[in-house]
């Protein structure tokens, strides 16, 4: 039986959990004070995923990037193939908040999102 | 825009949008209040903010800065509250009939000045420098406050280095860690004078950990190499008594260093108006309706003390709001009998509010606080005299996390309670 300490990441309080493991599978976990917090363990110690936040390029906006995020967590080893395509995406404005920039990215199922809006200049 | 309105409020960052919107909801008319800004758009500093973990307490959902604040901007147009963009507030000051008049100047409108009922002062905080910190060396390009770093990168699209060291490990900085990572950076490391973290524990895992970024403690900046722009930086690690230790320094090349080394409560104005400010906060001395000496000036959010989350922000932000409407209508009392003084002990740096008037006091007070060092296995404890009000267990109490106690109105209309104590106890 093995014994992994996490720090939740779900929100500040940042709970100090320890997960039971029996070689890849959980058997308990501790320390966390909401139901997030043992979701996040379960998934962390054996499919760790992160959201990405970052900007891409817009044409024509009063800024010349505008916020993105992936609409929901990725894997965390396709992070990097991730900002990749986020540097390559552009987007024209105007933009509102949830405009689809890349469908699918790098075949996460997940859409890259805007988060903020952007008027035309 | 008018002369003259009930409420004004001045910023519109996410304090601002949430007081007035509060004082809408609590039955001032939205025509009578006005939030002046000196930025092209509302939302204040989230803007820049794009990362996520916002809004979990108000929203129960995940948003980034924009996002967050979106929300409350489409509130206050909901509301249809007025607001003033570009506009640089340059003075406020009190009138003999206790109105203030609040001068402010814009492209579009001039110098104007305007009078309110009751100011709410929503101005936010911002970085300290580099000057604050006495590193010696020249001044190359590429010294950067994180959030000037942070607006560079998120706002602007421009990158300010390649390989970058980052000083104190407060939340900006930890956050344009990992950003400048995600960006083709190389963080090389983190220094932390202190032997413990300004972040927050999250921060540190999701942007330092997850990229192997070293995090070293009780380590600061000795010397800045470099003529027109930094080459490197030598690292020493510091004593307990702060200051480095001879031998220890170790050099890291890197053409851009980031400072996260602390925020300040922005008070130019308060200050002019004659507001009382403490020492230890840099904000306002406020009392249960976040009032402060001067009666209709109210404060919230990151001008009133430095918060870790928004959330509470726009919490306390909005208690402000409706506090400030029950200004304006006459309703908060003031009776002969002396506030209740909210004092502190062991660990405890301060509190806000630090008065309370009970009769004016919601039944429960919200007591927010931050503690001098980490502390684990504590309890937070509140004294009346002898009387135990909150006996509250803690597992870790850090200085990078707010923490706060709620106390009930009847127990503080004890006839003739002069103070209570907030403490941290073994028990």
């Amino acid at each position: 039986m093995e014994t992994r300490e996490l720090i939740c990441i779900n929100c500040p309080l940042g709970c100090m959990m320890k997960v039971e493991m029996d070689r890849t599978s959980v058997v308990s976990v501790s320390g966390n004070t909401c139901k997030r917090g043992e979701v996040y363990a379960r998934k962390e110690v054996v499919s760790p995923t992160r959201t990405v936040t970052s900007t891409v390029a817009v044409k024509g906006g009063v800024h010349p990037v505008v916020a993105v995020k992936t609409a929901s967590d990725i894997p965390k080893s396709k992070i990097f193939d991730v900002m990749a395509e986020i540097n390559r995406a552009c987007a024209e404005a105007p933009v509102s908040i949830g405009d689809v920039i890349i469908e699918n990215v790098c075949g996460t199922e997940v859409n890259v999102v805007t988060t903020a809006n952007m008027s035309k200049v | 825009m008018k002369n003259e309105y009930k409420i004004v409020v001045a910023g519109g960052g996410p304090a601002g949008l949430a007081a007035a919107a509060s004082a809408v909801e609590n039955g001032c008319p939205a025509e009578d209040i006005l939030i002046i800004e000196r930025d092209a758009s509302l939302g204040g500093i989230l803007n820049q903010c794009i990362h996520n973990g916002f809004g979990l307490h108000t929203f129960k959902e995940e948003l980034t800065g924009p996002e967050y604040a979106a929300r409350f901007e489409e509130k206050c147009e909901e509301l249809e509250v007025p607001f003033v963009l570009n506009t640089m507030i340059l003075d406020i000051s009190k009138n003999e009939d206790d109105t203030k008049t609040v001068t402010c100047v814009s492209k579009e409108n001039g110098l104007k000045q305007i009078k309110a009922g009751a100011v709410i002062l929503c101005m936010g905080c911002r970085e300290r420098s580099r000057g604050a910190l006495n590193i010696p060396g020249y001044r190359p390009a590429g010294i950067f406050s994180a959030g000037t770093a942070q607006r560079l990168v998120n706002i602007e699209g421009y990158m300010p280095g390649k390989e970058v060291v980052i000083l104190g490990s407060g939340d900006i900085g930890l956050i344009m860690a990992r950003r400048m990572t995600f960006e083709g950076a190389k963080v090389k490391v983190v220094a932390e004078l202190m032997p413990y973290s300004g972040g927050l524990k999250r921060n540190i895992v999701q942007c330092l950990d997850d990229y192997g970024i070293p995090l070293k403690l009780s380590h600061t900046v000795t010397k800045i190499y470099g003529k027109d722009r930094v080459e490197g930086v030598d690292i020493s690690e510091v004593g307990p008594d702060g200051k480095p230790i001879p031998g220890t320094d170790e050099f890291y090349s890197c053409d851009t260093l980031l400072l996260s080394v602390g925020l300040l409560p922005e008070n130019e104005l308060s200050r002019s108006l004659g507001v009382e400010l403490s020492p230890i906060t840099g904000g306002p001395v406020v009392n249960e309706s976040l009032e402060t000496n001067i009666p209709g000036v109210f404060a919230a959010g990151n001008v009133l003390h430095v918060h870790d989350l928004v959330d509470y922000v726009s919490e306390e932000a909005a208690q402000a709001g409706k506090n400030a409407v029950k200004y304006v209508n006459g309703e908060i009392g003031r009776s002969e009998r002396k506030p209740v003084k909210i004092t502190t002990s062991n660990g405890v740096r301060y509190t806000v509010p630090v008065f309370v008037n009970p009769e004016n006091a919601e039944d429960l007070i919200t007591v927010r606080f931050r503690v001098a060092n980490v502390y684990k296995d504590k309890y937070i404890n509140v004294y009346a005299g002898d009387k135990r009000l909150v006996h509250r267990r803690k597992q870790v109490l850090a200085p990078g996390e707010m923490e706060n106690v709620i106390l009930k109105k009847a127990d503080l209309m004890a006839e003739g309670l002069e103070e209570v104590l907030v403490t941290l106890e073994d028990e």
